[in-house]
């Protein structure tokens, strides 16, 4: 049952902690895969597909580590966890990273005692009402009936939206992503809030009927989201970073899974740098001199996964699109 | 070596090494805790509990609640949103257990085979399944609020819940109250002394019909002496939902019924095994002194039944406290709901589920408290 699952969480704070002074990179190449935390189904960010293959921006996200370590996209293994789960899997050691459409805040990165690795989908806050209701903004929601997942920043700022503006609302909390929609769509609440990327996700794969619900226009709060790893070991820091600086990098140098073996024999000294024919970028990682190009030959750039994964669901780039065209998508350079 | 020779010492000897090793043992589990919540820089401590939540919980009956309260204060709503459920879950399925186990026993058919049936069916189900089953029933099937279905005046049954019209609150509806318990004080001396008479004389006296009479006119006197301030809050619809009058949540609806449901089914079986188990013989020995049935059962049969119901039952009713925590998987708010998101918000996992156990044991403890006390005052008394 799920009130076990901190239990179970606490018991693992209870033993010595020999696995965690070891260093996560050790102990990763020690079992031979990365451990990620992912959702229990939101599509484009992470889901398993019909043949049971996860996919996903996170889930590539995760592979993406893999390709860096092990030079093999594959070996990855996944922790399905629910809102409330996903902390205590990640601080217990259970997972490697938390690849999970996670918010970064300073209690996150400070008191939960993680480190956000940097932002791979830039999101907000937003509402969906079913369209019959005839609701045009959120500031007409005086009064409703809100369905919301518990322990996110969700939750949080809904409260804090509400109260700013001095509306009531009753919240209707359920864990499960599953069962918190299945709630909305049966009536039981007005309005369904979660990140924007959520609710597009939500609609799209989850509605009986997409066209009866729309998004509200407000947008009320910054929720960048990230991959996030434990407090004290740099070097596992850096390796989560650096994969996703390299997915982004890769976009921003027009390398892409189907070029990048072109571009071996480049002249460019940036692309020798980035695919490992020239310097020692891996060693300082304490990795392969081709982590970067098995990533993007691998699992692809940032562009790539987006396109697979979220452009069939019906987003834009918006201002997840590079920063040389418009967006806030940066990376520090690659040397 | 001489004194391991010695039982005495030598039992003294093991018991002092097996206690001397629970108490490494934990203190090997404290101090690592320490450690690595100190290696991995997270927070530890209650002091959270006086910092704000910053959420808002569903429903509160007893307590004002906002975002801005502390968290010990969202915690004391979770407990009271449990105790709520946990009370009146143990009247209704003691009320409905006892009545299956009598149906069980009916020499009606018809009657003893439905009972047979809810009890194989309700008991072979998880409890969990059945809970999302009556959710789903009650989120799914009923009309939304603006098309709420309204049997009766002021009745409105909706996918928001049940809203029924309330009383308004009036001075006089605590003295109400406390004329409530002076009359069941009351009753209850009228009881002994009839009692005592019936031991004396032999005379018999309707003291249960006197009680109740007692119990609940000097209520009613007081509210007729008042002037019969009972204003009704009939609910309206507002907005996207009912406001005014009281409104029984659809997860509280759902947590109660399925509680009780399951509960129930376990009860009827003890109250059938109590009953049978009271020996062909005593019945037969009533009727032959003249009781009647109802009689037979209150005096003769009950009593000795009890004795055989009360320990199970008491299992029962901390079995139906503890299952109440299910109420997280459809989202209402009881105590481990509540301390399940303060642990999100706030990352403090160990002092969270700490204090859940702390309050789930001192309910349980207080349940089995009572009920053995309970116990004891039955029990057969061997002279």
């Amino acid at each position: 049952m799920k009130p076990i699952f901190p239990l179970i969480v606490g018991c693992t704070l209870f033993g010595a902690g020999t696995a965690y002074s070891q260093g996560t990179l050790d102990a990763v190449q020690k079992k031979g895969f990365v451990q990620c935390g992912v959702s229990t189904g939101l599509a484009g960010f992470s889901q398993p597909d019909s043949q049971g293959v996860w996919k996903g921006l996170d889930v590539d996200m995760c592979r993406a580590v893999a390709a860096a370590v092990f030079g093999d996209a594959s070996k990855v293994r996944f922790t399905p966890t629910t809102a409330v789960q996903r902390f205590p899997a990640l601080q217990s050691g259970e997972v490697d990273v938390l690849t999970r459409n996670t918010t970064w805040t300073v209690v996150r990165d400070t008191t939960l005692g993680f480190n956000f690795a940097g932002v791979n989908f830039y999101d907000g806050q937003g509402f969906m009402v079913p369209k019959k209701l005839n609701v045009k903004s959120a500031k007409q929601l005086n009064g409703a009936t809100v369905c919301v997942q518990p322990g996110t920043t969700t939750e949080l700022n809904l409260s804090d939206y509400f109260r700013a503006n001095r509306m009531t609302f009753k919240p209707v909390v359920i864990e499960k992503l599953e069962e918190v929609t299945a709630a909305y769509f049966a009536g039981r609440c007005d309005v369904f809030t979660t990140d924007v990327s959520g609710l597009v996700s939500v609609r799209g794969s989850r509605a009986p009927n997409p066209a009866d619900h729309v998004i509200l226009p407000e947008v009320i709060s910054k929720e960048p989201l990230g991959p996030a790893v434990r407090h004290g070991d740099d070097r596992w820091f850096d390796i989560v970073k650096w994969s996703l600086n390299a997915m982004i990098e890769a976009e921003e140098m027009g390398l892409s899974q189907k070029t990048i073996d072109q571009q071996l024999s480049s002249k460019d000294p940036a692309v020798q740098r980035f695919v490992g024919a020239t310097g020692d970028l891996g060693k300082g990682l304490g990795l392969d001199n081709k982590w970067a190009y098995n990533i993007v030959k691998q699992v692809g750039n940032y562009g790539e996964s987006f396109e697979r994964n979220l452009k069939p669901l019906g987003f834009d780039r918006g201002i997840n699109e590079l920063w040389t065209k418009g967006g806030i998508m940066y990376a520090p350079p690659i040397r | 070596m001489k004194f391991l020779r010695s039982g005495r010492s030598r039992a003294l000897f093991f018991q002092f090494v097996a206690l001397a090793a629970v108490l490494g043992a934990l203190a090997y589990i404290v101090h690592n805790t320490m450690v690595n919540l100190e290696t991995r820089k997270i927070a530890s401590g209650f002091a959270f509990l006086g910092r704000e939540a910053g959420f808002e919980i569903g429903e509160s009956p007893f307590l004002a609640y906002s975002a801005a309260d502390n968290y010990a204060r969202a915690l004391l709503v979770g407990l009271l949103n449990t105790i709520r459920v946990a009370v009146i879950g143990i009247v209704l399925a003691t009320i409905l257990g006892t009545l299956v186990g009598l149906a069980r026993l009916s020499t009606n058919w018809l009657l003893a085979r439905i009972a047979d049936a809810y009890v194989e069916v309700i008991r072979n189900i998880p409890l969990l399944v059945q809970l999302f089953f009556w959710y789903v029933v009650i989120t799914d099937n009923l009309p939304g609020p603006r098309e709420a279905m309204n049997p009766l005046p002021g009745v409105f049954l909706s996918n928001r819940g049940i809203a029924l019209p309330g009383v308004e609150p009036h001075p006089a509806h605590l003295w109400m109250l406390f004329a409530f318990i002076a009359g069941l004080v009351i009753a209850g001396l009228v009881a002994r002394w009839a009692r005592a008479r019936q031991a004396r004389t032999g005379q018999p006296f309707a003291s249960f019909w006197t009680g109740t009479g007692i119990a609940l006119g000097l209520p009613l006197a007081v509210f007729l002496a008042a002037g019969t301030p009972a204003k009704l809050d009939v609910p309206q619809l507002s907005g996207f939902n009912f406001a005014g009058g009281v409104v029984l949540t659809p997860e509280y609806a759902t947590l109660l019924m399925g509680l009780v449901a399951y509960t129930a089914a376990f009860i009827g079986e003890i109250v059938r095994a109590g009953i049978l188990a009271v020996h062909r013989g005593q019945v037969e020995a009533a009727n032959a002194l003249g009781l009647s049935r109802p009689q037979a059962l209150r005096l003769v049969v009950m009593p000795q039944a009890l004795r055989v119901i009360i320990p199970p039952l008491t299992s029962q009713y901390l079995n139906l406290t503890k299952n109440s925590s299910l109420a997280v998987a459809i989202g209402y708010p009881d105590l481990v709901s509540i301390a399940n998101t303060s642990i999100n918000q706030n990352g403090q996992a160990i002092e969270g589920i700490a204090i859940i156990m702390a309050v789930y044991l001192t309910v349980s403890l207080s349940i089995s408290a009572f009920m053995n006390w309970y116990n004891k005052r039955i029990a057969l008394v061997e002279r």
